[in-house]
């Protein structure tokens, strides 16, 4: 057994299922589901639909419990947690109200609201933060714009940038890159990418469209049901599955494997 | 009938007389605090909330007339009942918003009537659907002012968290952000408003104010802040413009309000539609980028 001395940000363990399960009735949906994303660590939660990836994203969020087994994030349960904004989320952009009335710095705005407690007024500091999260994803110029005149790319950034606005420690996706132009995507790769490297932050991305940051991943873990792979991205190749070559029918792929 | 310390205050006709004047403050205060709540109840989808409520509220006042209690306190208790009610079906998703709204306000009025219907004593309600702002008192107006405040004082510091659970529920809680406690509470103010705002102004008033002028605002304004304060400058200019038309051709004076608050809002659909169709038209003559 390993013992953890003090804080070590290359194998600090930020977020870990322990043997999941969960079913809606007596439909299975998760089956013994174990997993740990490490600080620095970019990973991404793959699989078919249906094969319970939301589920466990709820319930890794601490939205959902476990039918057995326990979550953990930074070292305790997800209700647990005093720091919330340690944990950024960025939902499935088709989740967001499509005809809310507010600006795009509106909207970054609310990720300033764990840190700095939701009740309490906006302060110089997440003025700045806000400033530099439009920054990072290029929206600056669009900052006045209401949210929805955005294009899917562009909400999509929004959104980072809200999750990115409270500086988070483990940053986790949701279907991401669904429908998302290039630009977007790259501008969306590179943030990420800066978020690990510069801030050894972990981020936890999922989706079933990898394509966009196959070069960049530390991780893959397949579901499905169960974890049916779990290594770094050229493992998953000598399986057969590649995330830059079967970009487009992953899904397809990632069925096969068992 | 009483007035607040000097009044009637020397101010131009219609609004010289202390009846005007009381008129006037509640109004205005109703106009500026309604939409305040009314701006997350029309994003939530739930527009009809406070005309809802405030039909239950009425069968609350049925009910205190058979059950020999105060008809307000009666009323309050039916309202929040049924708002908490509605807020429940709603989060646990058994219900979309509006067929919540629905599912509670039949069963309320249906129960109003039948209790209604077994009492004795024959009360007109139309006061309270209709309301009458013409009569009211000052201490009807201290008490419009006191839930004005409460409003105010409540968006203030919940707003931004409202607007966080607005765009996205879910994010709102893993952000630790009291989500389910905030619906809850936003039930309970929109209740609490529409019964103590009900008996001095009416239902159709304080229903229609917490949705009209939001229609309006959000026509035109950008951005959450500018539509919050843009409706409560659109409820308070109904209130002041509705009660100077009642005056000058001696109409109801609720009745008048709702009518400009609608009329506003027609007027800023053809600004938002004429600005809409030159924004196209700017585009389409610059041309292919």
């Amino acid at each position: 057994m390993r013992i953890m001395l003090k804080y070590d940000p290359g194998t600090a363990t930020v977020l870990a299922a322990h043997d999941v399960s969960f079913a809606y009735g007596t439909e299975v949906v998760l089956e013994h589901v174990n997993l740990a994303v490490r600080a620095g660590e970019f990973a991404a939660l793959a699989g078919p639909n249906g094969a319970g990836k939301s589920t466990l994203l709820r319930i890794l969020l601490g939205l959902l419990a476990p039918r057995s087994g326990s979550v953990e994030v930074f070292g305790v349960g997800p209700h647990e947690l005093r720091d919330r904004w340690r944990v950024g989320y960025v939902p499935q952009r088709p989740r967001i109200a499509p005809d809310l009335p507010a600006t795009v710095e509106e909207v970054v705005a609310t990720g300033r609201l764990a840190k700095r407690g939701w009740w309490r007024r906006r302060r110089a500091d997440d003025r700045d933060a806000v400033e530099h999260a439009l920054h990072s994803v290029a929206l600056t110029d669009h900052r006045r714009k209401r949210l929805s005149e955005l294009s899917g790319g562009q909400q999509q950034r929004a959104l980072i940038a809200r999750a990115l606005a409270a500086d988070p420690e483990l940053l986790v996706l949701d279907e991401p890159i669904a429908g998302v132009d290039v630009d977007s995507q790259r501008l969306f790769r590179d943030s990420l990418v800066h978020l690990v490297q510069q801030h050894q932050a972990a981020v936890l991305l999922v989706s079933h469209e990898l394509g966009a940051v196959a070069d960049d991943l530390d991780r893959v873990i397949v579901l499905k049901h169960r974890v049916v792979f779990d290594g770094p991205p050229a493992e998953l190749a000598a399986t057969g599955v590649s995330l830059g070559v079967h970009r487009d029918d992953l899904p397809l792929w990632l069925e096969e494997l068992s | 009938m009483g007035g607040l310390p000097g009044m009637p205050w020397a101010l131009p006709w219609p609004f010289d007389r202390t009846y005007m004047q009381l008129a006037l403050l509640a109004a205005v205060v109703v106009g500026a605090a309604a939409p305040l709540i009314g701006v997350f109840l029309v994003q939530k989808g739930m527009s009809l909330m406070g005309d809802g409520i405030g039909h239950v509220a009425v069968a609350g006042i049925g009910a205190s007339l058979l059950l020999n209690t105060s008809p307000t306190w009666t009323a309050l208790v039916v309202a929040v009942a049924a708002a908490l009610v509605i807020e429940f079906l709603r989060a646990r998703g058994n219900a979309t918003g509006d067929l919540a709204l629905a599912l509670v306000f039949y069963g309320g009025i249906a129960a109003g009537v039948v209790l209604a219907g077994r009492s004795t004593t024959n009360t007109n309600l139309q006061p309270y659907l209709f309301g009458s702002i013409l009569t009211a008192t000052a201490a009807d107006v201290w008490t419009v002012l006191a839930l004005g405040a409460v409003i105010v004082v409540a968006v203030a510091i919940t707003g931004r968290a409202l607007l966080a659970v607005l765009l996205d529920e879910d994010s709102a809680r893993v952000a630790g952000i009291p989500a389910r406690a905030l619906n809850v509470m936003l039930a309970v103010l929109t209740a609490v408003t529409v019964v103590m705002a009900m008996r001095i102004v009416g239902v159709l008033l304080i229903a229609a104010l917490m949705v009209l002028p939001v229609a309006t605002s959000r026509l035109v304004a950008r951005s959450f802040r500018t539509t919050l304060l843009g409706a409560v400058g659109v409820g308070v200019a109904s209130s002041v413009l509705g009660l100077f038309a009642a005056r000058q051709w001696a109409l109801a004076a609720g009745g008048t309000i709702v009518l400009v608050a609608a009329a506003l809002f027609a007027l800023a659909s053809i600004v938002a539609g004429a600005r809409r169709a030159g924004a196209q038209a700017d585009s389409i003559l610059a041309g292919p980028h």
